[in-house]
């Protein structure tokens, strides 16, 4: 068989709903045959951080700020109508009802379907996220000139 | 229409359709055909062009209403 279509996107936002749609259309692209790649910065990278345990990031500023922004699939919110956790509470709520599979399951999807998840190194280096951040089945860090490459060879290039 | 195996997608919202029908089709054989009993509205545009990306076909799309019945035969591995 020929080689795999590519298909590369950058997931930036860390809201629950974006976040919904780059897996969804993620593991669709891997179901139709082509090779894909997710790479997550800056906020992104709340996407792809593990729910449990504490992140250790050295210096103050750091610190607090992965104690504010802890990240983990299961903590995100909507981009709109969080309405202080209400609406993320209600829409998860109907996602479940929908039988829909949330972010967590989405990524234990793309984890099967053998999606590439790269975080990026510069914004883990600026906001001081170590490589055991995140949840299993995601590449070591990667800048921008990786993503580039795999961008320059792919049919479908998205940036959310 | 006859199928070898059928698939439960009751209630499921795109793409998890979808995704079950590329699960399902990879388990099974050249020249088989597998029945997909859905609700998604979508699955009527997204199975013909899942089907033509993977090289796949889709031999029917049944609308029945509250049920949405698709075959696609697996022609390639």
């Amino acid at each position: 068989m020929a080689e795999k279509e590519k298909f590369t996107l950058v997931l930036f936002s860390g809201d629950l709903d974006k976040a919904l749609a780059a897996f969804i259309l993620a593991t669709t692209a891997a179901s139709m045959g082509m090779q894909v790649t997710m790479f997550f910065t800056f906020w992104g990278l709340n996407v792809i951080k593990r729910n449990q345990g504490k992140i250790k990031s050295q210096g103050i500023m750091r610190k607090m700020l992965n104690v504010l922004n802890r990240g983990g699939a299961k903590r995100l919110k909507l981009s709109k109508f969080n309405m202080l956790g209400m609406g993320t509470w209600m829409m998860k709520k109907m996602m479940k009802q929908s039988n829909y599979p949330s972010i967590d399951e989405f990524i234990d999807m793309a984890r099967e379907m053998g999606i590439t998840m790269v975080p990026c190194s510069t914004s883990c280096g600026i906001l001081g996220l170590p490589d055991d951040a995140f949840t299993d089945g995601v590449m070591s860090q990667a800048g921008a000139a990786f993503f580039l490459a795999q961008a320059k060879e792919s049919k479908v290039t998205l940036f959310i | 229409m006859k199928a070898n195996q059928t698939l439960d997608c009751f209630g499921l919202m795109c793409p998890m359709p979808i995704i079950k029908t590329a699960q399902a089709l990879k388990k099974m054989k050249p020249g088989e055909v597998l029945e997909i009993n859905a609700t998604d509205k979508g699955i009527k545009h997204d199975m013909p062009a899942w089907c033509k990306t993977t090289g796949n076909e889709c031999l029917a799309i049944e609308d029945r209403g509250d049920e949405i019945k698709v075959y696609v035969k697996k022609l390639q591995d």
